[in-house]
């Protein structure tokens, strides 16, 4: 996974974005065990505590369980990876629309646009 | 109870004065950037905190202890400059770490020093710049104190050799230590750090973790650094 962190939101919820990412792209599979906050920490290149608060905030979200002795797993309930899909889906939807709009577009002429834009990637 | 606590610190050089009326708690398990302009009194401070610099007011705690020979015990300090004479060979600084500190760990450090090829019968006049300065770290890492106090640890050293210190600092500090470290490189260490503290004309101007800096300002701290000390 590459680790590349902006300036603008903190580090533990950028890392959390990516990890969201992999669990919904599969990259992560359902029930999968992570490394150790110690070994991501020093993979990302980022402090101990932040990569392990990004990890319990995760497993609050219900997509991480820890075992006690095992370490940390992806969930495996149905539905976990569809529901992230929608999540983030929502989230480029609503970044995207909203540049947009600065730009002075509405949402019908938005719509517009990416049917041309569309039909100029077929043709 | 604090790892650190440090109340009302006043420190003069004739009448500039270095720390003025700095007081400041810091915890155990946390990495902590001390970060100001140049000759806003970072080195000052973690001077005082090794016992190098008596201020003249206030009081310091470390691990509950007195600046002295107990507080030094689990105090790990790396000065500006690298000490060693260029006379001596590597080892001779492994055995010198080993008489002076208790909680020297060699194997950590020989681990290290053969991971970054360098060689235990070099004479430290031979090493690069950068190499001594990595020594150096190594060295003041493999110890297990519960305080480490980095001057500007990645002063001159290229950018493979920064992710080099950075990795190690998070590599081998553990859960009831700390680490202070005072650098110019906010950008590259921003991502390990904790907290940071920002020192102003002797004062302490901001002490804050990295989290809420980017969640109530919106931008990194190298940013907000720019901004509050403009010239």
């Amino acid at each position: 996974m590459e680790w590349k962190f902006t300036d603008d939101i903190p580090i533990y919820q950028q890392i959390m974005n990516m990890l969201k990412q992999e669990i919904a792209s599969g990259e992560l599979a359902p029930g999968q065990k992570l490394p150790s906050v110690r070994e991501l920490a020093l993979e990302a290149k980022v402090n101990p505590n932040t990569m392990q608060k990004a990890l319990a905030e995760l497993e609050r979200e219900g997509l991480l369980y820890s075992q006690r002795t095992a370490g940390r797993f992806v969930a495996e309930q149905q539905g976990i990876q569809d529901g992230l899909q929608e999540e983030l889906m929502m989230e480029y939807v609503e970044g995207f629309l909203e540049k947009m709009k600065k730009l002075g577009y509405s949402v019908d002429e938005v719509i517009a646009l990416l049917q041309r834009y569309e039909g100029k990637g077929e043709e | 109870m604090s790892l650190i606590k440090c109340e009302g610190l006043v420190k003069k050089y004739g009448n500039m004065t270095a720390l003025s009326d700095f007081s400041i708690e810091i915890p155990e398990g946390r990495i902590i950037g001390i970060l100001g302009p140049n000759g806003s009194g970072k080195t000052t401070f973690i001077k005082s905190l090794c016992g190098i610099l008596r201020p003249e007011a206030g009081t310091i705690r470390i691990d509950g202890k007195e600046v002295g020979i107990e507080s030094k015990k689990v105090v790990s300090y790396l000065p500006e400059r690298p000490y060693f004479s260029s006379a001596v060979r590597v080892k001779d600084t492994l055995d010198f770490f080993e008489d002076f500190y208790g909680d020297f760990d060699r194997k950590t450090a020989l681990h290290m020093l053969s991971t970054l090829q360098i060689d235990l019968k070099s004479k430290i006049g031979s090493l690069s710049k950068g190499t001594r300065e990595k020594l150096q770290l190594v060295l003041v890492m493999s110890r297990k104190a519960k305080v480490y106090l980095l001057d500007e640890p990645m002063g001159g050293v290229d950018p493979a050799a920064r992710d080099f210190i950075l990795k190690t600092i998070l590599t081998n500090y553990s859960e009831d230590a700390s680490v202070l470290l005072s650098t110019h490189l906010i950008s590259d260490v921003e991502k390990v750090l904790d907290d940071v503290v920002f020192i102003k004309r002797g004062r302490l101007a901001l002490h804050k973790s990295v989290d809420e800096i980017r969640m109530e300002e919106k931008k990194s701290v190298d940013t907000l650094f720019r901004e509050v000390f403009a010239c």
